[in-house]
């Protein structure tokens, strides 16, 4: 018997695709978005949009809230890490946790390096803006990919920016010869055997979520038609007029996404959704997509 | 007992009449993909089935791994019952793997869902949570040669089974691989890998009814 292998840990997020996970802070916040229909939940201390309103160091979340939060759903929970800061991803792992976001949402432990993913048990995802990226945090173990997008804005550009340019990069290596993989692994700073592997099957290796400023179904079908395998929503949710009407929607559009009158059904009625920001009104030091490299 | 190879008109007698059969893959939530995946390499044609339709246009279901309550939920809303009971009563196999095994099940402890195709007693999350996850190599009931991979994920345990039930292979004591009739449900994942054993044999269902 084995455990805590690749196969298992990317066999979660196989098992995660089409769904919804959603950030809550409280028992009963879980309980709603289990109600409608996620598939797992993120724990956390506070939404990336509190988290960006207050500022300060935003650090991994209270194990008392998470274990709590375990208690009450049946669904996986996840719980978020800082970027390099094995000691917090080891004590999430000791309490259980299902899966380790090794997160810019939170202030980065470590400015040169990430955790060694390796070295754990339990599935880690991570946040990437590009192909290169996410196959660097892939070699160190991640079984799962989020793209970034930019967190707490309630605004999907910046998700959509990263889900293209992982898209983009995919068709461009799966066209070159493959004599100049090599430099392209060199040029992109990426490992050449994961290269190798996008170039022959054409995509990642491992699943690839989307997230940072989904607000709306349309938001999530837009995303899933880009090519996301599933959607994280974090404020979009609870800081949305009708939470519990907002989760159920975009648990729907995330099915759906490919059928408009569906779409056009589930959209309807919802009350307001989060009020967003403008990315380029927001000082480039505080920009979070940034943190990781 | 099922033999391969040997006389090979056969074999293509049987790859001619898997070219005509479909077979349904619920695709609300999961892993529906890999099988759809799987099911066309062996010949058949697989149909992503997002809304109850017609049941004359597939010739099983597949219900695949996924998180259950969601896909539960998702029957509920859209009206799935009806459709899946109509298919269970016309005879038609049917194939559930882990969150698809717990929602044909009699009976799921602590949860109200339970479609009552097949007589077994499941609990949910029963080997643990992620970190407890594994893989082994099983042996199969139909195909002793080699053995099979069987990947589970938070996977659910058999609690116990009806005298109705076969039992088509056991880890420990515990049952990953039953049918009852046209029912197959499995706790593990063969779409997860590439051996189709496991898919052949559900088709085999679908192709001697």
């Amino acid at each position: 018997m084995e455990k805590g292998t690749l196969k298992v840990k990317t066999g979660l997020a196989e098992m995660l695709k089409g769904g919804v996970i959603m950030d809550v802070t409280t028992v009963d916040q879980a309980k709603i978005a289990e109600e409608a229909g996620a598939v797992s939940v993120m724990a956390l201390e506070r939404i990336p949009a509190d988290i960006r309103a207050s500022g300060g160091v935003a650090r991994m979340t209270d194990p008392e809230i998470i274990i709590n939060i375990m208690n009450a759903v049946t669904i996986p929970v996840m719980a978020k890490c800082r970027i390099g800061h094995f000691a917090e991803a080891q004590i999430l792992e000791s309490i259980g946790i299902d899966y380790i976001d090794e997160s810019e949402v939170l202030t980065p432990a470590d400015e040169k390096y990430h955790v060694d993913k390796w070295e754990f048990k339990v599935p880690f995802v991570c946040g990437a803006t590009n192909l290169a990226e996410a196959l660097r945090r892939i070699g160190e173990g991640a079984a799962m990919i989020r793209t970034k997008g930019e967190a707490g804005t309630g605004n999907v550009v910046e998700a959509v920016r990263h889900m293209r340019a992982i898209k983009d990069d995919i068709n461009r290596v799966s066209v070159m010869p493959k004599e100049e993989m090599m430099t392209i692994s060199k040029e992109l700073g990426a490992p050449y055997e994961l290269i190798m592997y996008v170039k022959e099957k054409g995509k990642l290796p491992v699943v690839n979520f989307s997230a940072g400023g989904i607000a709306t179904p349309a938001d999530a079908a837009m995303i899933m038609q880009l090519g996301a395998d599933g959607i994280f929503v974090g404020s979009g949710i609870f800081k949305s007029e009708n939470p519990l009407k907002m989760a159920k929607a975009i648990v729907d559009a995330t099915t759906h996404f490919k059928n408009p009158e569906v779409l056009a059904k589930i959209s309807r009625g919802l009350g307001s959704a989060m009020s967003g920001l403008e990315i380029s009104k927001i000082p480039k030091e505080e920009l979070l997509a940034q943190r990781g490299w | 007992m099922r033999k391969e190879g040997g006389n090979s008109q056969i074999v293509e007698k049987k790859q001619k009449k898997k070219n005509n059969v479909t077979i349904g893959v619920l695709a609300l939530q999961g892993a529906f993909r890999e099988h759809i995946k799987a099911l066309q390499k062996t010949g058949v044609n697989a149909l992503e089935i997002k809304f109850p339709g017609k049941i004359d246009e597939i010739d099983g279901l597949i219900v695949p791994g996924g998180e259950s309550t969601t896909i539960s939920k998702l029957i509920n809303k859209y009206g799935f019952k009806e459709y899946l009971d109509k298919l269970y009563l016309s005879g038609k196999p049917m194939y559930g793997t882990c969150a698809g095994l717990i929602l044909f099940a009699a009976e799921v402890l602590n949860e109200k869902y339970g479609l009552g195709y097949i007589d077994i007693i499941v609990k949910r999350n029963s080997y643990g949570r992620q970190i407890d996850s594994f893989h082994e190599m099983v042996e199969l009931s139909f195909d002793k040669r080699k053995r099979f991979e069987a990947i589970f994920i938070r996977a659910p345990k058999i609690i116990s089974a009806g005298s109705e039930v076969d039992i088509l292979s056991k880890i420990n004591d515990n049952i990953i691989l039953a049918r009852q009739k046209n029912i197959l449900v499995s706790s593990f994942h063969p779409e997860l890998q590439d051996d189709l054993r496991i898919h052949n044999y559900f088709l085999d269902m679908v192709l001697n009814k």
